[in-house]
């Protein structure tokens, strides 16, 4: 008999927005003091009111459309409640009731579609370090804008866990509404996983994993869960409802609390926010702003770029909308240079904010096209064009300086190879070649090149040789 | 209202003030006395009057603060155990609003414990004393503000009302109290009761001071994302005759057919007629004999002077109390979650972990009322008690709400008792939290409809206890209702 799993995939993913949710307190924290980006309003004190941040309301808009979502014109706040010590006000501000983002789908590289059931904003929680006996409470992360993304149970393996996860980063990504960052818990992955006998009516009792914040862990959590349910079940025993926490060095899940102790938080609608409404003009002016998706970018380059190399660039939405610029016919050699030369390169990541221009990356495919830049220099400028020192010098500058454009013009080629031929040290390979030594013609094309100082095209070179010699 | 000038140093106003504090001592009106701070600042603003620079519209005023106002100066407790020991580094919007025009902060003064309460006897701090008679509750929750001004220590003093703690102590000592349209006034940094009722009030001893008052704190608040657009200081330019500035009568909306076309009282001309209208379902047994001849008198006054009264029937009022007491403790039981012990206030030291920390805290830290309120807004909270309880009560709201509206497409005001009694014995009603909650019916279906009402003085009994009855009218109706309260006296 087949076992068959279900798994839905909760996902929260951090905003990047300037401020806070609620208060004007900066929202990045990285590098900074403990409990050093915290308002009276993250703090809790007593009278402090929530100041809803519009721009998150924007990213969220962005970040609904990008999974094809309805955008609900109209949305609210509701107050979940529970007590610990990284939930200052007691509560967490969420969208239960009236989630700001509707229903849509995902679609994954392998064409699967996932349904998102909905998606709402919220604040996160602070952080707590816990030491033998005494804990520490971090307030900076509090109220950090959160999108949680609740997706339909669509997903029956594991390795469309990976891609789910993997895909709707990168759909954030290219939203340009989270940094993305997932080692330090930009986005955190919760999957649901139940199991049942193929063609069964009912699904299967459900266990959900949280916290997971890699593809790769959610994966293999999901292929441990699937195996570990199909046991009992295959053994006639029952799954329990229950949340089950990951370790990444073990590869195992273990249990961590039952339904029975689920905790009832006492949903509220938040008084102190009132009800948003949005105008479609917001909706769309926000929608306009969104450049396009990896769908998008797939159909479009589908047989110009490789699969390989594509998906390797479609992590990188920066490169993304910089070869959406680049001339057609440019696109195969500067999608090329980017994966086998930027990303090759360590700084490449200090370099994929601050792009050359579009005109300048013409440029050069051009000159290569035309043979003024060998493959190898084309490399060489390439990079220089990255080089804040070089930047804004134009490639045909850059070029000109390192000395790297190719000599086409066949009439001074042939005064240089003239030189050569009258060396004496040429004489010998002279001789051997016109006796048929068809391999000492690669020293002759060496001597034109030392003597043209790199700039003669060896392919010319040969030609005119050959000519010269027969 | 007496403003500092050459003559009445700010100085001498605030010695004054602070020496009648002392005097009624007894009293229990102040949680705390700001000696220092305000004569430091009186000296100050002295010494701008004497080289004749500007100085603001409440320049030396000295005032009482309810301590659920936050500000640096003294300890804001709330009256609560669990805040004590705060020292808060914020101000309240309110508070700076006043300050900015030179009013000056005497002492903080006593309350219900989180302003739960109507007599101010669910203080940590013991009960407040009725201005008139010591043997009687002050009323509540803004009690000590209150008593404050009518035992004339301060020209003024602030309160908070949620369903009645502005308008019910006003009554209760024979001064002027303002609960404002819901969103008039900030909330940013006053400790939240409920949120969606709580409104910033006044008490005052004229109509004059309250108008001053509202013209002062008022308005927009980028931090309270509940206030209204400015309303109230753009009518006033009304007054000057800008007919497009005219205050525009509420939406009739759901009451077409009832709502003959009123002429509205207007600022514009403040000798046309209003309508004004008495609520026949208020006026039975249930109610103190003298407070019906109080309304009765005040009606035949309105009546001299060439007022319509309309009779009206508002049914929906019926559901108020029992709506109110879900949906308030509801949003205050998730307020209070915030005092956990973490971060400030009062905190239990006997815990061993995390929830003793948690119960110990909130166990010791809260008056009985708070833990009861807090007990009933968990419960109509709980999954699966939601629905019949908090969603029911907000449908019985939107039911008051609608019946307000029809009311005011037939009047311009309605005049109501604010309580059924006159001001209780002390002790009276501790016992019974029913009784002490029925005080409360005439006042806080006003507060779930986020109209406005104004309580005003309205003679005494023959004991000598004050009287008080509440003009009510629609939402941003508070210029205006504050203009009619004059005809009333």
């Amino acid at each position: 008999m087949k076992y068959i799993p279900t798994i839905g995939i909760e996902c929260h993913v951090q905003l990047c927005t300037k401020t806070k949710l609620f208060s004007e307190v900066d929202n990045d924290a990285r590098g900074k003091e403990p409990n050093s980006c915290v308002s009276p309003v993250d703090y809790a004190l007593p009278g402090m009111l929530p100041r809803l941040n519009g721009e998150a309301i924007k990213f969220a808009i962005r970040a609904g459309r990008a999974m094809n979502c309805e955008i609900n014109a109209s949305s609210r706040f509701d107050r979940k409640h529970y007590f610990y010590p990284d939930s200052p006000k007691g509560y967490q501000i969420t969208q239960f009731y009236h989630p700001i983002i509707g229903e849509g789908y995902v679609e994954l590289p392998s064409g699967t579609r996932v349904r998102i059931e909905h998606a709402h904003l919220e604040g996160d929680a602070g952080k707590l370090t816990h030491f033998k006996d005494y804990s520490l409470v971090d307030l900076n992360r509090v109220d950090t804008p959160l999108i949680e993304i609740v997706s339909m149970p669509d997903i029956h393996s594991a390795k469309d866990v990976h891609d789910y996860c993997k895909e709707l980063w990168r759909l954030m990504c290219h939203a340009g509404v989270t940094n993305g960052d997932l080692y330090n818990g930009n986005m955190r992955f919760d999957v649901n996983i139940s199991v049942a006998k193929e063609g069964a009516k009912e699904l299967g009792t459900r266990a959900e994993i949280k916290n997971l914040n890699s593809f790769r862990s959610a994966e293999r959590a999901a292929e441990f869960e699937i195996k570990r349910q199909t046991k009992l079940l295959e053994a006639g025993e029952k799954v329990k409802q229950e949340t089950r926490g990951w370790d990444d060095t073990t590869g195992k899940t273990t249990a961590q609390r039952s339904k029975e102790e689920a905790k009832d938080y006492r949903y509220m609608p938040e008084p102190d926010i009132p009800p948003i409404n949005l105008t479609s003009e917001f909706i769309d002016a926000e929608i306009a702003k969104l450049p396009l998706m990896p769908m998008d970018y797939r159909r479009k380059f589908n047989g110009v770029i490789t699969d390989e190399i594509l998906e390797v660039l479609l992590d990188y939405p920066s490169l993304m909308i910089k070869l959406n610029e680049i001339e057609d016919k440019h696109v195969k050699i500067i999608s090329n240079l980017f994966t086998s030369v930027l990303l090759a390169e360590e700084k490449s990541a200090k370099y994929l904010n601050d792009l050359p221009d579009t005109r300048d990356l013409n440029e050069l495919a051009e000159m290569n096209e035309k043979k003024e830049l060998s493959s190898t220099a084309t490399k060489e400028v390439f990079l220089r064009l990255f080089d804040p020192q070089m930047k804004g010098r134009g490639t045909k500058q850059i070029a000109k300086e390192l000395g790297l454009i190719q000599e086409n013009d066949l009439e001074a080629l042939e005064k240089i190879v003239d030189i050569v031929l009258a060396k004496p040290e040429t004489q010998k390979a002279q001789a051997d070649f016109k006796a048929g030594e068809e391999k000492v013609i690669g020293f002759l094309v060496g001597q034109v090149m030392k003597e043209s100082h790199g700039k003669a095209n060896p392919s010319s070179v040969q030609e005119i040789l050959r000519k010269k010699l027969k | 209202m007496k403003i500092a000038n050459k003559k009445v140093t700010a100085e001498r106003l605030v010695r004054d003030a602070l020496e009648k504090a002392k005097h009624f001592e007894d009293y229990h009106i102040f949680t705390f006395l700001n000696e220092e701070g305000a004569l430091k600042k009186a000296r100050e603003i002295d010494k701008r009057i004497a080289r004749g620079e500007k100085v603001g519209r409440l320049a030396g005023v000295p005032y009482a603060l309810k301590d659920n106002f936050l500000s640096p100066e003294g300890e804001t407790t709330a009256s609560a155990h669990i805040l004590q020991g705060f020292n808060s580094p914020v101000t309240a919007t309110s508070v700076a609003k006043l300050e900015a025009e030179g009013a000056i902060m005497i002492g903080r003064t006593n309350l219900d414990a989180f302003a739960h309460g109507s007599s101010t006897e669910n203080s940590y701090f013991g009960p407040t004393l009725n201005s008139h008679d010591k043997q009687r509750v002050a009323g509540g929750s803004s009690g000590g503000s209150a008593v404050a001004v009518a035992l004339d220590i301060v020209e003024f003093a602030t309160g908070t009302d949620t369903g009645g703690s502005v308008r019910q102590p006003a009554s209760f000592n024979g001064i002027y109290g303002l609960k404002p349209t819901y969103g008039t006034i900030s909330r940013y940094g006053v400790v939240a009761m409920a949120s969606s009722t709580d409104c910033i009030g006044f008490f005052t001893k004229t109509p004059e001071d309250m108008d001053l008052l509202m013209s002062i704190a008022s308005g927009q608040d980028p931090k309270d994302m509940t206030t209204l657009p400015d309303y109230y200081n753009t009518e006033a330019s009304a007054e000057s005759g800008d007919s497009r500035l005219a205050p525009s009568r509420p939406s009739s909306r759901g009451s077409g057919a009832h709502s003959a076309p009123v002429v509205a009282y207007g600022l514009e001309s403040p000798n046309s007629c209003a309508r004004v209208g008495i609520i026949k379902d208020f006026d039975n047994d249930s109610v103190h004999p003298e407070i019906r001849k109080a309304l009765k008198n005040k009606v035949e006054l309105l009546k001299s002077k060439g007022h319509e009264i309309v009779e009206l029937e508002m049914p929906a009022l019926k559901y108020g109390l029992a709506a109110y007491y879900i949906l308030v403790p509801a949003e205050l039981c998730s307020n209070l979650s915030r005092h956990d012990g973490v971060r400030y206030g009062f905190r239990s030291e006997k815990s061993k972990d995390l929830d003793a920390l948690y119960e110990n805290t909130r166990n010791e830290g809260f008056m009985p009322e708070n833990k009861r309120r807090i007990m009933i807004g968990n419960f109509v909270l709980s999954s699966g008690f939601y629905d019949a309880y908090f969603l029911k009560a907000a449908k019985a709201r939107t039911l008051i709400v609608k019946e307000y509206e029809k009311a005011f497409s037939k009047v311009d005001f309605i005049l109501t008792p604010v309580s059924p009694n006159p001001a209780f014995k002390l002790g009276e009603k501790v016992d019974d939290p029913v009784a002490m909650y029925l005080e409360d019916v005439m006042s806080v279906s006003l507060n779930l409809a986020g109209v406005a009402g104004l309580a005003i003085p309205a003679g005494e009994t023959k004991e000598g206890l004050p009287l008080g009855l509440q003009l009510v009218g629609p939402r941003r109706s508070d210029k205006r209702l504050i203009e009619f309260s004059k005809e009333l006296i």
